[in-house]
């Protein structure tokens, strides 16, 4: 145990916390999740919704968990007679106003009124049915927020979130008493470039998503670890897919990078990855004519033809959404030739949030220039476009928007096939994001891990699988031990300086600092 | 008390001497009368010295709780590392109690000298007076008190500001008090950080009701062995207290006690007893959020702070509420349950919505629709209000509720079994 940790007992366990730790922390030690609603460790605390009530020996009455702080020698009772009978009051006391309308509410099924109303709640209502209950109209707090002040319990996690955490405090509670509810200033909306946040704050379906509206059940949904594509700043993010069709984005807490937020233009990026244009199948350019599939078995012997009879100088263009181990791989492939490579990166303007340290959604909208940049590639576009037209071979990867003038050969490995492509001699089609497996490096040099959410279509591969598969046909050394994008990285980590130490496996969930840490490549 | 009937003779004039009064409301008139002296007697003492005289005189907190003035004052830090302040709770809106805006109608310079001299004991430089928004009246005369204790530099450096509420019963709550002079919404703060710590604008702050620092000058001036003999009963419970009655009686109004008085003599005697043919049914003793009283309780309470709790209800604000026999208790406490619903200030679960639905059972019951059920549903719902907010307003309604069914249920079950006539409850 850690020096200066305070010991205390919580429903019989032992538990040791620093000093300062609140008791709804200290518990989730001991495996108690105790209810709440207003308690967001994002936010601070307002001890309001008094859900979280539990039974601390020697209190003269029951305390709230989320207010209370650990003290030595503590002993708490979370499952207490009286402890749970509070908690059913409060439940009680929420669900006499609200309309379980859960059949057609969004939140169901991720809904924290539904869960420990489930979990202790009381079984029926002593409510009359001759009472009406509270009903106000559904208000359109913004480009993307709906609020329904029917379901809302007034737990003010997001008139928290947006006076304490975005600093724009335009909600407020209005009015009192049982008439109160969630006000926004008359003059504004909720449009700052993070308010999307306060959708997945609300602990019941009363602050809706407008782009999410009745578009799955929450129990449709598979959910996937993933790195927000958005900007450089690498918000850890769950993909939601329902029927292999990416349909939500949320953050996934990393205190070290997002803390438990992602900004509103990261939240609606990610239409694109189902668009329906996709390449399915490997494409070479016969003599004379047009594009027409083929096998991979026939697309990569040509695509290593081409490789293998290349001498001089080798382009590559490579887009800044490709994962690590992609544009380590597509080095590795052009190892031996004059070799340029280059990323281009779109830029934007920058929107912090004002209140988390090194939050913002970055000008830089690629998530993994830095990773380019670390790896050898340029930002100097024009005149990697310009080296091309006397390339002996340019290969690229994923850039739709491109148009390539070259005298060499164009191998093109993309997702969707641009007009500028079309004179590739060789077109290989690759999976997206959320249809591999792979790592970004954020702008603070951190590598994090995303995971595959749903299948490539057609018979389209990840990039690591098909630039591992050139090695392989060109006889490289250790392109069959190439089995994985983790295979790709470890090798990665032990060729490029900046990567050493680290391994695909202690990446975790949360990620890791390359070493050593490199300050912000603004 | 000197208005608007002449003091009793078992009243003891401390606060009220001057009640009635006009000149005392100047500066000039306050000075003739021996105002400020208690104030010039502080500034030859050290602020421990000042605080340990208030401990020794055995003041209590007289806006509800009862605590230790002195005690309280001692519990700002010793060695000054930030600003302190003052707050005076003039937000006087529990119901049935109406002490506090006499002391500000009538003396205003003795709430003033209070305030300077607790500002000193408690090393603060800046005082914020909060009264109540409807106090038009006190609020006028409080700040032409203020600005000729100013122009003849009464306070010397001190700074005490006048902040008018607007109108919320919860902002009398000491946190919300301090929310609402931050100009944030009057809702209470989770404790800890308790305000000696952590207050006004984040700062060390002491609050004091009116009624308290009006006191202070006199004990000063007459010396705490003074203060402390003015007990008839327990010697925890010192110096005199103005009771507010109202109700039922022959001549409602403010009374002046000593600690310790019988609730029986101030009823029978000083206000002249009940309406001819009426009998005593119930008293609240110490403002609304207190247990009610049956007939017997009232005769046999002494009115302190021991004695109050001795017969199951506190002392609290000193607002009596008397009800002879042709009170309907079920309305009484529905019209109360009704005050807590619409002030709620909307924080807690329990609050929020345990005082509403406790206020629509009320109706339901007095409109003849009422369940068997209800009371025992009612005491339940009480019982889930009590103990479990930040702040009291929810036990304040539980508290009449439970004690009204105890001691008048059979009224309750009348209503619920159709024995008496429904009340249309607008």
């Amino acid at each position: 145990m850690a020096d200066g940790a305070v010991n205390l007992t919580i429903d019989g366990m032992p538990v040791s916390a620093p000093p300062g730790t609140l008791l709804i922390e200290a518990a989730k030690q001991a495996g108690v999740l105790v209810p709440h609603y207003c308690y967001h460790p994002g936010l601070p605390v307002a001890g309001l919704c008094r859900m979280c009530l539990v039974e601390v020996e020697k209190a003269p009455k029951l305390q709230i968990a989320c207010a209370t702080q650990v003290a030595e020698g503590m002993v708490v009772h979370t499952q207490s007679a009286q402890a749970k009978s509070a908690r059913m009051g409060v439940l009680e006391l929420l669900l006499i106003n609200h309309p379980l309308d859960c059949p057609i509410c969004d939140q169901a099924g991720e809904c924290e009124l539904q869960d420990f109303t489930f979990q202790e709640g009381r079984p029926a209502t002593r409510y009359s049915p001759d009472y009406a209950k509270r009903f106000n109209p559904v208000e359109d707090f913004g480009p993307d927020v709906l609020y329904v002040p029917n379901r809302c319990i007034l737990c003010t996690r997001c008139v928290r979130f947006m006076e304490d955490v975005t600093k724009e405090p335009v909600l407020n509670v209005s009015e009192r008493g049982d008439r109160a509810f969630i006000g926004i200033h008359p003059e504004a909306r909720l449009d700052h470039p993070w308010a999307g946040n306060v959708v997945d704050l609300c602990p019941v379906g009363s602050l809706l998503s407008k782009d999410f509206l009745h578009k799955a059940r929450a129990w449709e949904l598979d959910k996937t670890a993933s790195v927000c594509t958005g900007c450089s700043q690498g918000c850890n993010v769950t993909l939601d897919t329902r029927d292999n069709v990416v349909v939500r984005v949320r953050p996934r807490p990393n205190l070290l990078v997002n803390r438990y937020f992602i900004c509103d233009h990261g939240r609606m990026n990610y239409r694109w990855m189902n668009r329906g244009d996709r390449i399915e199948a490997p494409l070479v350019k016969r003599a004379g004519a047009e594009l027409q599939a083929v096998d991979w078995d026939e697309a990569l012997e040509r695509t290593a033809g081409l490789l293998r009879g290349a001498g001089g100088r080798a382009v590559t263009l490579a887009s800044p959404r490709m994962s690590t181990e992609a544009l380590f791989l597509m080095r590795e492939l052009c190892a031996g030739l004059d070799w340029t490579g280059a990323v281009q990166i779109v830029m934007g303007e920058e929107a912090p949030l004002a209140g988390v340290p090194n939050l913002a959604l970055r000008p830089e909208r690629a998530p993994n220039g830095t990773a380019a940049e670390l790896l050898g590639y340029g930002r100097d576009y024009a005149a990697a476009l310009q080296a091309a037209e006397s390339a002996a071979v340019v290969l690229v990867l994923d850039e739709p928007e491109v148009t390539i003038r070259t005298a060499g050969a164009l191998i093109y490995l993309g997702t969707v096939l641009p007009e500028g492509a079309r004179d590739a001699a060789v077109v290989l089609p690759i999976a997206n994001v959320a249809e591999e497996e792979g790592t970004f490096v954020n702008r603070d040099g951190r590598v994090q891990r995303y995971f595959q959410a749903k299948p490539a279509p057609g018979m389209a591969r990840p990039a690591w699988w098909v630039l591992a598969e050139l090695l392989t046909a060109l006889g490289r050394e250790g392109g069959e031990s190439l089995t994985g994008p983790g295979a790709a990285f470890d090798r990665l980590a032990r060729s490029v300086g900046p990567f050493a130490g680290l391994s695909y496996a202690s990446l975790g969930a949360a990620g890791q600092a390359i070493t050593p840490a490199i300050g912000a490549t603004a | 008390m000197g208005y608007p009937h002449k003091a009793h003779r078992k009243e003891t004039t401390v606060l009220s001497k001057y009640f009635g009064d006009p000149e005392a409301r100047s500066y000039k008139g306050w000075v003739k009368r021996g105002g400020y002296e208690a104030w010039r007697q502080a500034l030859t003492l050290a602020p421990a010295a000042i605080t340990d005289l208030v401990k020794e005189s055995g003041l209590r907190g007289r806006g509800g709780a009862g605590f230790p003035t002195g005690l309280k004052w001692s519990f700002m830090p010793k060695e000054k590392k930030k600003p302190h302040y003052l707050c005076v709770n003039a937000d006087e809106s529990e119901p049935g109690t109406f002490k506090d805006r006499e002391i500000m109608r009538w003396t205003p310079h003795a709430l003033l000298e209070g305030t300077a001299i607790a500002m000193r004991a408690i090393q603060a430089e800046v005082g914020y007076i909060y009264i109540r928004g409807e106090f038009t009246e006190p609020y006028a005369i409080m700040g032409q008190a203020l600005a000729e204790a100013n122009a003849a530099r009464a306070f010397g450096d001190l700074k005490i500001h006048l902040h008018r509420g607007a109108g919320a019963y919860i902002c009398g709550e000491e946190t919300a008090l301090m929310n609402s002079i931050e100009g944030k919404r009057g809702n209470p703060r989770i404790k800890p950080p308790f305000p000696a710590a952590f207050g006004v604008f984040g700062m060390p702050t002491t609050i004091n009701n009116v009624e308290t620092l009006a006191a202070v000058p006199p004990i000063l001036t007459n010396g705490p062995a003074w203060y402390k003999k003015l007990s008839l009963s327990n010697p925890k419970s010192t110096g005199t207290k103005l009771f507010s009655v109202c109700g039922h009686v022959q001549k409602p109004g403010n009374y002046e006690l000593t600690m310790g008085f019988p609730l029986k003599d101030l009823l029978y005697e000083l206000c002249g007893g009940m309406r001819p043919g009426r009998t005593l049914k119930a008293c609240i003793p110490g403002g609304s959020s207190v247990p009610i009283l049956d007939r017997a309780e009232t005769e046999a309470c002494l009115l302190d702070y021991e004695g109050a709790v001795e017969r199951g209800t506190m002392l609290g604000s000193g607002g009596v509420i008397v009800f002879d026999d042709s009170a309907d208790m079920v309305y009484q406490i529905m019209r109360l349950a009704r005050f807590y619903a619409h002030e709620s200030c909307a924080q807690c679960t329990q609050c929020r919505e345990g005082t509403a639905w406790t206020t629509k059972i009320l109706e339901r019951i007095l409109a003849g629709q009422g369940k068997a059920t209800d009371l025992d549903l009612l005491l339940d719902l009480s019982d889930n209000m009590t103990g479990k907010t930040i702040c009291v307003l929810s036990d304040s309604c539980a508290a009449p509720v439970v004690s009204g069914i105890k001691k008048f249920r059979g009224e309750f079950e009348d209503y619920i079994a159709g024995r008496r006539r429904p009340v249309m409850v607008a």
